[in-house]
């Protein structure tokens, strides 16, 4: 913000800048990621029992586990075993197979990761819509019992069990109420008629009330989404709300809010104009961390709400002891948090020049 | 400490009191005459109505536990408990299922007809003796690991940090997932997951403080004084840390409950008999219609422990660091 005058004889250097920081910080997630796989791959033959016949499914044949053994070098030492793996990750995509279905895990899991995502998504913009609000009217009104009441919910909010909230809006407000479907992501009896083009129900039964004016789809969908999305994104808004507040309370001691006010702006406007737009930057921050904590609540939402992504498939394969499953999503989410969080970085440095400068750590 | 003038550390606004003026000089004199740090904490504490309140709930579920010790104690000894029913104890064979709450049962009785306030009694007992050690597991492997990080910097620090920030790229409970699957449900795998899980985040606050006490002048003093180094970080560093320890362990108590309560419920923590409140949940799931008591008072326990350690935690955040003010 300060440089601003500055910027026009800088221009050059200060996209420099950006981009250097770009680079540097993509080269600080590879060894995480690396390490990610790491933990997973020792994870995996920490498993007591031989993992070729846990590989080769329940019911093994001595051929299977032959096979096996050999696919992935597991007579060979574990440094070859490793590097194998490493190759089998990074060109083949493959991490396996599900002990239950012999299907490839990766292939199991990317059918269901659309539903995961719109829910994960759709939640992160409701905690976003309301958190923000409610982080800026506590701010403004610091001290108040409009305050003190906000952020007294906010708290309870990260102390709740979400899936205890989940099942208390579903039993009540579905099963009791009978507002809401409460399972599944449309009404059974339309889904067969949808065309699952890009598998984003929402965006797909949109598209179908757009095209045909038929809008059933799209109202069951809607539906459908609203309470497994809101049980999710209760964590995430109150961390958003508490961030949001108290970087706003930090935004308004500093200096430019008195030349502001001494400018003889009213009050709402040096808070909507200036200070929002300021202590925005770091709440991003914290939509970034959170979406992966999201990825995560899934396991726990999903299986509530019958929601048929990667969540429940996961819970599934906990009860059924399908380690690989378990692996592969624990490994697929702990590295699309660490491609978020870099984003949020990115962002983060674009839109506040310092960190580029100052963010070594 | 603070950085503006206007406002004060108690952080009322404008409208004081006379004796809430005199009240505050009083603290502020004490700031800076000598008085202990805890002393100083603790009235502000004190003045922290939410966190008072925190701090009655949190004795409430404590009294609980302690309530289900002396149970037991009695069952054994005596041959009589205290409390009216056993946690396992099966009314009417079965019969009684989904008994909706009454004065008999103020919970009700859950799908196979036991005692669902009894049960929470004992649940708090689990519950808090879990969260407490998970804590503990964390906050030991983590201070050594931040203490050696931060002392040394260097190579050393590089090598622990990258390590935690592998950690660190697990979100939420999912690394206890993959520990889980591997040394198979039971609570205390759970807790133990829990409490690897949250090694990192104590280590990371450990050696962020250190890095700012290795450079005080009383270490300094130390060394030439010839003390080692683990004299240095065990005497002299660690109690100076130990106020920050305190109140991100009791944060951290909360977290670890509500997180092997959620393994629980998953079926990765406490197996079936045991009264565990994410178990209770997970045995209530299914029959919202005959019984949504059997889901909602567990719950509800779980919310109101968790969220008094988060009060008190919060609290004396604000009372140690007045930046921290509400």
């Amino acid at each position: 913000m300060s440089d601003e005058n500055q910027s026009i004889p800088h221009t050059k250097s200060k996209f420099h800048d950006f981009l250097k920081y770009t680079v540097k910080r993509i080269l600080r997630a590879i060894p995480v990621v690396l390490g990610i796989v790491t933990i997973v791959f020792f994870l995996f033959r920490i498993i007591p029992g031989d993992p070729a016949k846990m590989l080769a499914g329940r019911i093994p044949s001595a051929d299977r586990i032959a096979e096996i053994r050999k696919k992935w070098g597991l007579d060979r030492p574990w440094w070859e075993q490793y590097i194998i793996f490493l190759q089998k990750l990074i060109f083949e995509f493959d991490i396996g197979d599900s002990y239950d279905t012999s299907t490839s895990v990766i292939y199991e899991l990317s059918l269901r990761f659309p539903a995961t995502i719109e829910l994960t998504l759709v939640s992160m913009l409701l905690a976003v819509i309301v958190g923000i609000p409610i982080g800026i009217i506590s701010a403004y009104k610091q001290h108040t019992r409009l305050d003190y009441i906000s952020m007294v919910i906010a708290l309870i909010g990260v102390s709740m069990p979400i899936y205890w909230l989940g099942l208390m809006l579903n039993g009540f407000f579905a099963a009791d109420l009978g507002w809401f479907i409460g399972t599944g992501r449309i009404d059974p009896v339309l889904s067969a008629d949808l065309p699952k083009l890009t598998n984003f129900y929402l965006i797909d039964s949109f598209v179908v009330g757009v095209m045909e004016g038929d809008w059933r789809f799209f109202t069951s969908t809607v539906n459908c989404i609203i309470l497994p999305s809101t049980a999710l994104s209760t964590i995430p808004m109150a961390v958003i709300a508490r961030m949001m507040r108290s970087s706003m309370i930090e935004e308004m001691q500093k200096d430019y809010v008195r030349t502001a006010r001494s400018k003889g702006l009213s009050e709402r406007l040096v808070i909507i104009k200036h200070v929002t737009k300021n202590a925005m930057i770091p709440t991003i921050t914290v939509v970034g961390l959170n979406l992966g904590a999201l990825l995560a609540g899934a396991v726990l939402t999903e299986t509530i709400f019958t929601w048929p992504g990667v969540g429940k498939y996961v819970w599934r394969s906990i009860g059924e002891r399908d380690s690989p499953v378990i692996m592969g999503f624990v490994m697929i989410v702990a590295i699309i948090f660490v491609v978020a969080n870099m984003i949020t970085d990115l962002i983060y440095a674009y839109l506040d020049p310092r960190v580029r400068y100052y963010k070594r750590d | 400490m603070s950085d503006s003038k206007s406002k004060d550390p108690s952080g009322q606004k404008t409208e004081l009191k006379p004796d809430q003026i005199q009240d505050k000089i009083q603290l502020d004199l004490e700031d800076v005459s000598g008085a202990t740090t805890w002393r100083i904490i603790i009235k502000r504490f004190r003045r922290n109505q939410v966190a008072i309140l925190g701090l009655f709930i949190l004795a409430f579920f404590a009294f609980l536990a302690l309530l289900s010790f002396i149970d037991d104690f009695a069952v054994i000894y005596l041959g009589r408990g205290i409390l009216p029913y056993r946690p396992d104890e099966i009314f009417a064979g079965g019969a009684d299922s989904f008994e909706s709450p009454s004065i008999t049962h103020p919970f009700g009785t859950d799908n196979i007809g036991r005692d669902i306030f009894i049960r929470i009694i004992y649940g708090a007992r689990i519950s808090m003796t879990v969260g407490f050690l998970a804590v503990i597991i964390s906050l030991s492997i983590g201070t050594f690991l931040g203490l050696v990080a931060g002392y040394y910097g260097g190579p050393i620090d590089s090598v622990i940090s990258m390590v935690l920030e592998m950690l660190l790229a697990f979100p939420g409970i999912l690394l206890a997932l993959a520990i889980l699957s591997i040394l198979g449900s039971s609570l205390n795998n759970a807790m133990l997951a829990v409490g690897i899980v949250y090694i990192p985040f104590y280590a990371r606050i450990v050696r962020g403080q250190v890095f700012v006490e290795r450079e005080l002048i009383y270490v300094e003093a130390a060394k030439v004084l010839g003390a080692k180094t683990p004299r240095i970080l065990s005497k002299h560093i660690l109690p100076n840390i130990f106020g920050v320890l305190i109140i991100y362990s009791t944060l951290g108590i909360g977290t670890a409950i509500l997180e092997v309560a959620a393994l629980s419920f998953l079926g990765l923590g406490a197996l079936p008999p045991t009264a565990e409140w994410g178990a209770m949940i997970a045995d209530g799931r299914i029959h919202w219609a005959p019984g949504p008591h059997c889901v909602f008072f567990p719950g509800m326990a779980i919310l109101l422990t968790v969220l008094s350690f988060n009060l008190v935690g919060d609290g004396l955040r604000e009372a140690l660091d007045p930046r921290f003010k509400r």
